[in-house]
């Protein structure tokens, strides 16, 4: 049968009916919610593309069932992060440096990478490349997207 | 030496002659070069049904329209695979029309609005497919100059383009487009005479405009093809085979019929797939499955991968250069080298996996895909369904980058097959074991090479034979067609994996042979810069062992036998970028625990177009065995850039997603399928191994802009085999260059 979970998503209180509690949160937020920001892209946690903030954490959505969430917990998908008119730093930075290409793995470097700064806001080159060593780009945009976490660190 | 005639249908004898040495060139290269700067004629268009926009390829009104506002709308059948197309393309158009690019949209790849103008593969997107809607925009533009000059009662050269009007040069109130028009059209054939304007004239091409999508793509509000939904879709979720070539022969359909939302199980044939309302609700449907497949074995044992593709059957052979006579100079040579290379099957590893949807409405169906040729996807469709060809619509919707032709079409067959039984729209999305197991693969590749040397070290004669599957760039047999035994191609499409087989160097006796086979081992199509990668490897990498040989600086070997001056100039360059040192390899201290090198290797594209020249320096650990590639070095000439920003995303991406490839890459199968179903199984370069890459593009705006998406690529698993030999004196023949083959290598020596 379906039920109804509570959820906190991009500032408010939400609630969507599903009829699996396994569900994973990455179906919720893209079908249920319509936030199209996290991406599916192995299911299996190897890839990062599905990246989302839970409390302030990076953590892989596609992996992470509605029944290990409580209604106090905040989620914030990249549509939470920031707008075209209003961009996160990280996102602003992102354009800056032109650090996509196809863009499928774009939400997870940026959602990984505004995790990093809230914890660490001067990493490392190595820091940061340790901190996106789970995020998988197949473009090879690599080198830009480093170079746009530095942008952001600077700025923030 | 007389003159050679040439026809353009006979590729093999214009590469024979672009492979040829330094004095047939200089004959032959001023009407290949005219030939091949030719965009091809794009084919007859042929409409939607309800749908009235022209799609013809000769007529102005098939690639731009002008709206009420005076926008422009260009139609593009080129589409951008994330490689910032849709960018350069709007630059080339709006240059043309004097627009602001705001001013200018692009619709891609749409069957019903956009002509054919072939699929978006080959580094052929600017290179053909923007100098095709450059010669329309440059024929709008003499018409509507001519028009307003009728209008005004002046000269055509007073009048010139402002912001969507045509105005005397000396000021004054301009005519809009659209008021000079009839309805809007142009009812015009592209004017092949038409002059593009003077690139001296240039204010948007050539510069490194943004990328038009990114900001939607960094803030989630752009729009894949994995986003797009319909009102009352439905999600599909396929079950393949678990062997290659497996039939079904019962299923278990009830456990996933009992689940919630689940709509339907179908059918047909092999094709086993079902419909739920959820895509969650899908793929556990799909578990709950229990199909009975019958056993199969019909692949290689993979540890014997090489002797299979070299015992494989031989269905012609393609000679793609002979000068001289190549054997008698071999046997005449002081010293005569051989040497044996391979690189293994590859898949296109795209981040998501593929995805479509499918609508069969009052006989028609659309399918909206991210696939690179829904033109092509068009026919197959239709074939398959047996709808007229009228009947069907692809529209193009940008997916995950594919850089080649992977799951995406099959993911259309899948979607329409299900639309039709389901009879609501489908959207179906692949999951990643789809996309590991299932997506046409980049071919095994055996290369075996001969050269002979005379006692100075010169390169006398070169002889080489390549092992790859017969079939060009056609349609690659749609997986649900096949499975369900409707109609479909039956032959391979390898992707035209012969180019670059031949050397861009003068050489007095060289013959290159291409054995075509009659099959491989999985489904083959073309990777990102197929053939053009492999058959470089080899032939770049055999050249240094020549250099080696011969005790002379692997880049001074290179320009001895190289005339050609933009050639020249890219390894010149890319030397004094590296500070590249002079002097043979292997260095003289090959000691330690880390080993360090460098590598040149140079392509000339299909030997007629786009300039690479690559240096990588690498780092060997002794004791593991990893190869690591801290700094790659490259330098390319591809005419005239439209965008330079976009350009230098493409040589980055390229050099790093080649060393992923050189270091880490195989698809692994065992005698029944693809193994190799994750990104554990078939990892990929991850940050901390990823190179920087540092790069100077030569702009030649004067020239026609060539292809820059796949050149780059082709140049980077040689130089790096050539600095692995240059830090070791081991050789790497064999693609991906493994811990344990750099191990054996090392004890080896």
């Amino acid at each position: 049968m379906p039920r109804t979970s509570s959820l906190h998503v991009n500032g408010r209180a939400v609630s969507v009916r599903v009829d699996d509690p396994e569900t994973p949160l990455l179906y919720v937020l893209r079908n249920d919610l319509e936030l199209h920001g996290p991406r599916f892209g192995c299911g299996l946690g190897q890839c990062g593309a599905c990246t989302v903030h839970i409390d302030g954490a990076a953590v892989r959505s596609c992996v992470t069932p509605l029944s290990s969430l409580t209604p106090d917990q905040k989620i914030v998908t990249l549509e939470g992060l920031g707008t075209q008119e209003a961009p996160h730093p990280v996102q602003a930075a992102f354009i800056a440096e032109q650090a996509a290409q196809c863009g499928y793995c774009i939400n997870g470097m940026v959602m990984q990478s505004a995790a990093l700064l809230t914890r660490n806001a001067k990493p490392s080159e190595a820091e940061i490349k340790q901190e996106l060593a789970g995020n998988l780009c197949r473009c090879g945009t690599h080198a830009r997207i480093l170079r746009a976490v530095k942008r952001a660190a600077s700025s923030i | 030496m007389s003159r050679t005639p040439i026809s353009p249908l006979n590729l093999s004898r214009r590469a024979l002659l672009q492979g040829s040495g330094a004095l047939v060139v200089s004959f032959a290269l001023p009407p290949l070069r005219a030939l091949a700067q030719t965009p091809p004629p794009i084919p007859p268009a042929l409409p939607t049904r309800g749908l009235s926009k022209s799609v013809a390829g000769d007529a102005v009104d098939g690639f731009l329209a002008i709206g009420e506002d005076g926008r422009v709308t260009v139609f593009s059948g080129k589409v951008d695979l994330g490689t910032g197309v849709r960018t350069a393309l709007t630059q080339m158009a709006a240059e043309e029309l004097d627009l602001p690019l705001e001013s200018v949209t692009v619709i891609q790849g749409d069957t019903g609005l956009t002509p054919d103008q072939g699929p978006t593969y080959g580094s052929l997107s600017i290179q053909n497919g923007g100098a095709q809607i450059r010669q329309a925009a440059a024929t709008a533009r003499q018409a509507l100059i001519r028009l307003a000059a009728e209008r005004l009662g002046a000269a055509p050269e007073t009048l010139t383009l402002k912001d969507g009007t045509v105005q005397p040069r000396s000021g004054g109130t301009g005519i809009a487009f659209g008021d000079l028009l009839t309805n809007r059209t142009f009812a015009l054939k592209v004017d092949t005479t038409a002059r593009p304007k003077d690139p001296a004239l240039y204010t948007l091409v050539g510069k490194p405009v943004a990328r038009l999508d990114l900001p939607g793509k960094i803030t989630g509000t752009f729009t894949y093809m994995q986003d797009f939904r319909l009102p009352g879709m439905v999600h599909g979720r396929v079950v393949r085979p678990p062997a290659i070539g497996a039939t079904l022969e019962s299923v278990d359909e009830a456990e996933a019929l009992a689940l919630p939302g689940v709509i339907k199980v179908v059918r047909a044939g092999n094709f086993l797939a079902v419909a739920a309302e959820t895509e969650w609700g899908a793929i556990k449907a799909a578990a709950a499955l229990k199909p009975r497949w019958s056993r199969a074995e019909t692949l290689p044992d993979q540890t014997k991968l090489w002797q299979h593709v070299r015992g494989s059957t031989v269905t012609k052979d393609d000679v793609t250069s002979q000068v001289g006579d190549a054997d008698a100079a071999l046997k005449g040579a002081a010293k005569v080298l051989e040497a044996t290379y391979d690189f293994a099957i590859h898949t296109h590893g795209s981040i998501g996996p593929s995805c479509a949807v499918a609508e069969l409405k009052d006989g028609a169906l659309t399918c909206w895909t991210a696939s690179q040729m829904t033109h092509a996807l068009r026919r197959q469709l239709a074939a398959m369904t047996g709808l007229s060809t009228e009947d069907v619509r692809c529209v193009y919707l940008e997916g995950s980058g594919c850089y080649g032709r992977n799951g995406h079409e099959d993911a259309a067959a899948d979607a329409t097959l299900l639309a039709r039984a389901v009879g609501r729209p489908v959207r179906v999305q692949w999951s990643r074991a789809d996309e590991h197991g299932w997506d046409p693969k980049g071919p095994p590749t055996l290369i075996d090479l001969k050269a002979g040397l005379d006692a100075d070290g010169g390169l006398v004669a070169w002889s080489s034979q390549f092992f790859v599957p017969e079939g060009a760039a056609g349609n690659v047999p749609l997986v649900a067609a096949d499975l369900a035994g409707l109609p479909h191609e039956t032959t391979l499409a390898p992707g035209n994996i012969i180019q670059n087989s031949a050397i861009p160097y003068g050489v007095a006796n060289v013959r290159t042979v291409c054995h075509r086979l009659a099959d491989t081992p999985l489904r083959p199509s073309w990777i990102r810069t197929p053939g053009r990668m492999q058959n470089t490897y080899a032939n770049e990498a055999f050249l240094d062992e020549l250099a080696a040989e011969a005790g002379i600086d692997p880049a001074a070997y290179r320009l001895r036998s190289l005339k050609d001056p933009r050639g020249r100039e890219v390894i010149e360059r890319v030397m004094a970028l590296a500070q590249w040192e002079s002097r043979p390899s292997p260095k003289a201290d090959l000691s330690g625990d880390v080993l360090r090198g460098r590598g040149v290797s140079y392509v000339r594209y299909e030997l007629y177009r786009t300039y690479v020249a690559g240096i990588a320096e690498v780092e060997v650990d002794r004791r593991t065995g990893a190869i690591r590639v801290p700094r790659f070095f490259v330098v390319q000439d591809c005419g005239q850039i439209i965008n330079p920003d976009g350009v230098r995303n493409q040589l980055e991406g390229n050099v790093i997603q080649t060393v992923s490839r050189v270091l880490k890459e195989e698809v692994t199968f065992d005698r029944k399928a693809v193994t190799s179903l994750d990104w554990a199984s078939y990892p990929i370069l991850t940050f901390p191994e990823v190179p920087e890459v540092v790069m100077e593009l030569i702009d030649r705006p004067a020239e026609k802009p060539w292809g820059a998406g796949e050149p780059s690529a082709a140049i980077v698993p040689s130089a790096i085999s050539n600095a692995v030999f240059d830090a070791t004196g081991v050789r790497m023949r064999s693609v991906p260059f493994s811990p344990v083959k750099m191990q054996d290598g090392l004890r080896a020596t």
